[in-house]
């Protein structure tokens, strides 16, 4: 194969990543890695520094379009960043002594665990009453919705702290924007309304993923012959699947893909127990 | 309502809509940069075979360090550019912690000061630490 057909190749899967990382809700990264490694036969180290540039280009893509909506809370993504910051950082430090087949089940693990978090049933529920943390850090917010300005308060914000710091070290570790453990932390700890807190996990994952990609291309991670295919490709189908969205609610996609991705975990998890990677 | 006459209400909104414009541009910069870098690679390395990725030796110090990067990018070396794109997407996020930092200045909020500049210090500590191991 030339290279001029493998980056075609390529540039065609990471649109499909990034499509199918759109329309489930689980981001144009965590595709990425499955597609290099299993498909493309990549190392896994040269496929989490391609995924990390994948998450930072999709996350900040959309923030811009759910920021200028006013539905981040940009307090509470600034707050929490410290922890996912700290984390990735320590995550990117740990990576350095983990075997790559134990990365590549753990991977499996996690995506796993996000396909099913993008099924479950989300909450809609605005508190009234919050923490008395939530306060003192002016956490409380409100956002737009087809009713008017909804206001929200949260609680449980240490909880929710300790959540992003575990959400950080899985971002810096597999090189994925974790969203599913950020949404799971702002959701089942903090009771934020689901639109809150996906918009506001995805304002964060630029930044997290941020952290660990610059030690990742320190350390030669990030090829350009990789990276560039991947980054164009992923960002047009993350684009491509934005339009869609506004057009249809894809709920039995959704849940063929992310069966889809059930399987290709469980083969990450497979390979990596028989020591393939 | 009262919120809404209020004076940092109007701030907050513009701030918001300065980093969403800053965060849309950064990415756009950066694809542009790519594109023109990878379509200068595949002109000049298209018609050989592909590198072995399947075993991991890493990159060289002019793909991973910011000085070779930018003497290789002046020097229009293809990969170069790419990677030059790639630090302009690395650098777009760490871009909005720094506006948000000018932001809550303005806003007169030492809370978020305190707080965006703990998040951009561990920022500079993943790039400056000697982290690489």
């Amino acid at each position: 194969m030339t290279t001029l057909t493998f980056c075609l190749i390529l540039l065609a899967g990471a649109y499909l990543a990034g499509l199918v990382g759109s329309l489930t809700g689980l981001g144009g990264g965590v595709v990425v890695i499955p597609l290099l490694t299993l498909v493309f036969h990549v190392d896994i180290r040269y496929a989490i520094g391609a995924a990390l540039l994948a998450s930072i280009a999709t996350s900040s893509g959309a923030a811009s379009a759910y920021v200028k909506e006013g539905i981040t809370n940009i307090r509470l993504g600034m707050f929490l960043e410290i922890a996912t910051t700290i984390g990735a950082v320590l995550g990117a430090l740990i990576a350095v002594y983990t075997p790559t087949n134990t990365i590549a089940m753990l991977f499996g693990g996690i995506l796993i665990f996000s396909a099913a978090m993008t099924l479950r049933k989300k909450n809609q529920e605005a508190l009234t009453e919050g923490s008395k943390l939530s306060y003192l850090l002016k956490l409380n917010s409100s956002y737009p919705t087809k009713n008017g300005e909804v206001a929200y308060k949260l609680k449980n914000v240490g909880a929710g702290f300790s959540m992003m710091t575990i959400a950080g070290i899985v971002s810096g570790l597999l090189g994925i924007g974790s969203g599913a453990l950020k949404v799971l932390a702002m959701d089942t700890a903090m009771h934020i309304p689901f639109k809150v807190s996906t918009t506001t996990s995805n304002f964060m994952i630029g930044v997290t993923a941020a952290a660990s990609a610059v030690v990742y291309l320190q350390r030669g991670y990030m090829d350009p012959g990789i990276a560039f295919p991947v980054i164009l490709g992923v960002l047009g189908g993350a684009f491509t699947g934005s339009k869609l969205l506004i057009r249809m609610d894809p709920k039995v996609l959704r849940i063929i893909f992310c069966l889809a991705i059930t399987f290709v975990a469980v083969e990450m998890m497979y390979n990596g127990y028989n020591h393939k990677f | 309502m009262k919120k809404v006459l209020s004076k940092d209400f109007w701030v907050d909104q513009d701030i918001e809509q300065l980093i969403g414009e800053l965060l849309r541009y950064g990415v756009i910069t950066a694809s542009i940069v790519v594109f023109f870098g990878g379509a200068f690679y595949l002109y000049q390395h298209g018609g050989t075979g592909v590198p072995a990725y399947r075993v991991f030796v890493g990159e060289g110090a002019s793909y991973t360090t910011f000085k070779g990067i930018i003497n290789g990018a002046m020097g229009l070396n293809a990969k170069d550019v790419i990677q030059l794109g790639v630090l302009v997407l690395i650098a777009t996020p760490i871009m909005r912690i720094a506006f948000s930092l000018v932001a809550f200045i303005m806003e007169r909020d030492k809370l978020y000061v305190f707080i965006t500049l703990i998040v951009l210090c561990v920022m500079l500590f993943s790039i400056f630490g000697g982290l690489k191991v």
